[in-house]
């Protein structure tokens, strides 16, 4: 149980996907202008990569490895984590327009993201079961949601400063998240 | 001599007016991620390089019997196994560099700059200036791979590819080969480009009214 934790504490805070390993950075900055719009997009990135993670999993162990094939591991997980986020969406938009309407574009944006082909990958690289990629899967998601989250509610604040002309826009983006990653830095010796 | 003439626009234009990370603010997981040190850095930005260049030239020979509703599909495949043919041969020849890239390098398939430029360029253009046009900004890339590498190298670590180049008593700012450090730094360096590419645009503005001038006199 211990173990669980550990995995999952250091995957939501310790080593945070988009502030310390730099996964996921598109969506990162294209997204966190908006608040509502990161709480959407946090909660589509968990569950499309828990899901992915399992999938890729199955696949690895179940199809890869026994054929000897784990060299053609980064094309599969390409077209796998590609084909199932489009798979994803044309169900939702069946069978819950409701819920396509909230989440529906950030589906089509993620497709094909590094941060959800990076999970499945560190995965089977660091050969965990399957219980634990689905708590590090959670994990990761969880720790891009908090990051985003966080981001959206500095660069709401961001409208009223007076930022110098060519920092405008990207640039202070980027050294605000400097600064949350500074921060993030204060966690890693927790563990 | 003409063809060339024609196709260096395409090709320089990658280098500094559509930089891929400082203007385009694309691919920016690797840029932060393993420009630690110079070496890492040059060799990321030489991936890249093959990757966008052979995936232009294979989009835009493709691009005429690809049905237009399934080409991005087609182009993912395409840029996967140029991306295993590039991780392949670092793993055979340079093994320590593809340690030290580790998971980047196999994530160097959802570059948003490698799918954009297939989409934008390659499948509307000739194979000769999907090369031209991939091969700039493969090496618009490098560069913007190597300046960041070697700012943090120097300021971080105090050496520059493994030679120390500072003062002996040197004490290294170890935030800058940290990841907040990459953060800032690219902050800065956004900022900088934006800086020299309005004021070239004014520069040119202002030229072109005095030709407008001479014109009229």
């Amino acid at each position: 149980m211990a173990e669980y934790l550990t995995l999952f504490i250091g995957a939501v805070i310790i080593n945070n996907f988009v502030l310390t390993k730099f996964l996921g950075l598109c969506i990162f900055f294209g997204i966190s202008k908006n608040l509502s719009a990161s709480v959407g997009m946090g909660m589509a990135v968990t569950s499309v990569m828990t899901m992915s993670s399992i999938l890729a999993w199955i696949v690895y162990f179940f199809v890869l490895e026994p054929l000897g094939v784990t060299f053609l591991t980064t094309i599969v997980f390409v077209v796998l984590t590609a084909s199932f986020v489009q798979l994803l969406e044309l169900v939702i938009k069946k069978q819950a327009p409701a819920l396509y309407n909230m989440w529906g574009i950030y589906l089509l944006l993620i497709a094909t993201n590094c941060i959800v082909l990076a999970v499945p990958l560190l995965n089977v690289e660091s050969n965990y079961s399957l219980l634990k990629s689905i708590v590090f899967a959670i994990g990761s998601g969880l720790g891009f949601a908090v990051a985003i989250i966080l981001m959206a509610s500095l660069r709401e604040k961001l409208v009223y400063a007076d930022v110098p002309k060519p920092l405008q826009g990207i640039g202070i983006a980027f050294i605000l998240a400097g600064m949350l990653s500074l921060a993030f830095l204060g966690f890693s010796g927790m563990l | 001599m003409d063809k060339l003439k024609e196709l260096w626009p395409i090709y320089s234009k990658g280098l500094m007016a559509e930089n891929p990370i400082f203007i385009l603010a694309l691919s920016l997981c690797p840029a932060l991620a393993v420009t630690t040190t110079v070496v890492n850095g040059l060799t990321m930005g030489l991936t890249v390089t093959f990757v966008i260049t052979s995936n232009n030239v294979v989009v835009s020979i493709v691009r005429s019997f690809v049905n237009p509703k399934v080409r991005v599909p087609v182009y993912i495949t395409s840029i996967a196994t140029i991306v295993t043919v590039a991780q392949l041969v670092l793993q055979a020849y340079f093994p320590h560099l593809y340690q030290a890239l580790g998971i980047y390098l196999a994530l160097v398939v959802v570059f948003a700059i490698i799918l954009a430029r297939a989409e934008v360029f390659a499948s509307k253009n000739g194979p000769l200036r999907s090369f031209a046009d991939g091969f700039g900004m493969g090496c618009g890339f490098t560069l913007a791979m190597l300046i960041i590498s070697a700012i943090r190298e120097v300021i971080g670590s105090g050496t520059l590819l493994g030679q120390p180049v500072l003062w002996a008593g040197y004490d290294p700012m170890l935030m800058m080969v940290l990841p907040p450090g990459a953060f800032i730094l690219i902050g800065y360096l956004v900022a900088a480009c934006k800086t020299w590419n309005a004021k070239r645009e004014r520069e040119a503005a202002v030229r072109e009214r005095e030709q407008e001038k001479g014109a009229e006199s």
